[in-house]
């Protein structure tokens, strides 16, 4: 069934007895062509990309929970492509090419909303750091632009402009960037894949990974065994878990970071704005609720909760920022597991067994890469070889010396 | 979260700094081995969900290192003991 306007003032009109289940809800197979494990935006992005781009059939996306109940349901909603390395901008600026046509390509509303990023700064040495990444993000055709403090007030006259401990001394702003409803993102896929004949199965657990001398050849699952020739790994925060049962070690712990939405107010945050002399980000839902967050905790987690001073400390950096705040209630906060790699960046890749597949270590920053994560992913599922823009996200490359570590933080996945 | 340090006692977990999973051990830079075991050492983590036993470094306390074993799944500490060298002292 094609959403548009005329269907809705036909279902008006026959009193929405018309409506059918977005997708199907389908039962698993014995085999298929490519088996993806994990039912969360990627997975579903990739095994749409396979059947829509690559013409591929008799795809199967296995998912433990409900579609949709890990991180893509979880995440702050902010896309952008303001990265700094080369092995990092084409990506995230081709997922971002990807969001903007999103809503018409799968004719399903994901309230994609480019209201922009600003990165604030509050010193002369991250004046030149923001710098430097605009004119790295402006060499590869990305919008950028540094806003004078003159020009942050017209935009957003409610910042704590002459703070004596965090004055504000600028902006990077990226006004592509903005937000996206995230959880049609998932169902838009799922709807957009289970339309081209992909099987979407949920409350199907993978309980191991049936390998034959050096080849996969299918998975175990708490539904019955599931053979298929090639099988991808899309289920970052559990990649780890997963990866054992082929009996591999990631470059990977898992932690938990923690989101926040207030009760909802009238508009007032133009677009994601994020402070520099800490790690806070917010941005404000359609709905009126305020999200934001801040930083991991900082231990290894699997738990979907945090603890009070990640709380505590993501509250401080939003009252240097815009003392309002005190005045807004929150309604809601949570965690979700993050798959941290040792450089801060995912993995897109080949593993050394024949037929699997691993999409992985998407640290705290998946949300915004689904589309382009999903496109190359099915890239690789087709061809076996790494997409041009996903070229970097190597494997091997800690043991090469290639990490792509954004943040020069070197191999502590708790502080990236 | 809580760590109950065996010198200060039961303490928030923000007096405390994580330094990660206790195994890995740094390999001898003279091994015929070392680049694959350095590899491994710094950056390959058996991340499981479950029990672990991590190093937590006690700042702004007592500054002791610690090894606390601790459920990822649900942050239960079962057990802290003060951290020691291989074969050696505190």
């Amino acid at each position: 069934m094609r959403y548009s306007l005329l269907r809705i003032l036909r279902e008006a009109a026959r009193g929405n007895r018309g409506w059918q289940p977005a997708w199907r809800d389908a039962e698993p197979r014995a085999a298929y062509d490519i088996v993806i494990v994990g039912g969360g935006g990627h997975g579903l992005a990739t095994a749409y990309y396979l059947a829509k781009v690559h013409g591929l059939r008799r795809i199967a996306v296995l998912e433990r929970d409900w579609i949709g109940s890990g991180n893509v349901g979880r995440n702050t909603t902010i896309i952008r492509s303001n990265y700094l390395l080369d092995g990092n901008i084409p990506f995230y600026e081709w997922s971002l090419k990807l969001w903007e046509g999103l809503e018409q390509e799968l004719n399903y509303n994901a309230m994609v909303s480019q209201r922009g990023t600003l990165n604030l700064f509050h010193s002369d040495s991250q004046r030149d750091a923001f710098v430097r990444r605009g004119n790295a993000m402006r060499l590869h055709g990305v919008d950028a632009e540094l806003l004078t403090i003159e020009q942050l007030r017209r935009r957003a006259p409610f910042l704590n402009f002459d703070d004596a401990r965090f004055q504000i001394k600028g902006g990077l702003l990226q006004p592509r960037g903005g937000t996206v409803r995230h959880d049609a993102v998932a169902w838009g896929y799922a709807r957009a894949a289970s339309a081209l004949g992909v099987d979407i199965i949920q409350n199907c657990e993978v309980t191991g990974i049936n390998i034959a001398g050096d080849t996969v050849t299918g998975v175990e699952t708490s539904r019955g065994t599931i053979s298929a020739p090639r099988v991808g790994l899309a289920c970052a925060g559990n990649s780890s878990r997963v990866a054992a049962l082929a009996g591999l070690k990631l470059p990977i712990e898992t932690h938990v970071l923690q989101a926040f939405v207030s009760e909802a107010v009238k508009p007032m945050i133009p677009g994601v704005i994020t402070f520099g002399a800490g790690h806070f980000y917010i941005s404000q839902s359609d709905k009126g609720g305020l999200v934001f967050g801040g930083s991991l905790d900082g231990y290894n987690s699997y738990a979907q909760r945090g603890n009070l001073p990640a709380v505590e400390d993501v509250c401080e950096g939003g009252m240097a920022l815009m003392p309002f705040l005190g005045r807004v209630r929150l309604l809601r906060s949570w965690g979700g597991q993050m798959d941290m790699s040792m450089d801060g960046s995912p993995i897109i890749d080949r593993t050394p067994l024949d037929g699997l597949y691993l999409n992985a270590g998407w640290c705290y920053g998946g949300f915004k890469a689904t589309p382009a994560s999903g496109w190359c992913f099915a890239h690789l599922l087709a061809f076996d070889e790494p997409h041009p823009v996903a070229s970097a996200y190597r494997l091997d490359r800690f043991a090469t010396g290639h990490p792509l570590d954004e943040k020069g933080q070197g191999p502590h996945p708790n502080r990236q | 979260m809580r760590i109950p340090c065996p010198y200060c006692g039961l303490r928030g977990h923000d007096e405390f700094a994580y330094h990660g999973d206790a195994a890995p051990l740094r390999p001898d830079p003279a091994a015929p081995n070392a680049l694959a075991a350095f590899h491994d050492y710094l950056h390959l983590r058996d991340n499981p969900a479950g029990t672990l036993r991590e190093l937590w470094y006690h700042g702004a306390g007592c500054q002791a290192w610690l090894i606390v074993e601790r459920d990822t799944l649900t942050h239960a500490i079962s057990r802290v003991e003060a951290a020691q060298r291989p074969g050696g002292d505190a």
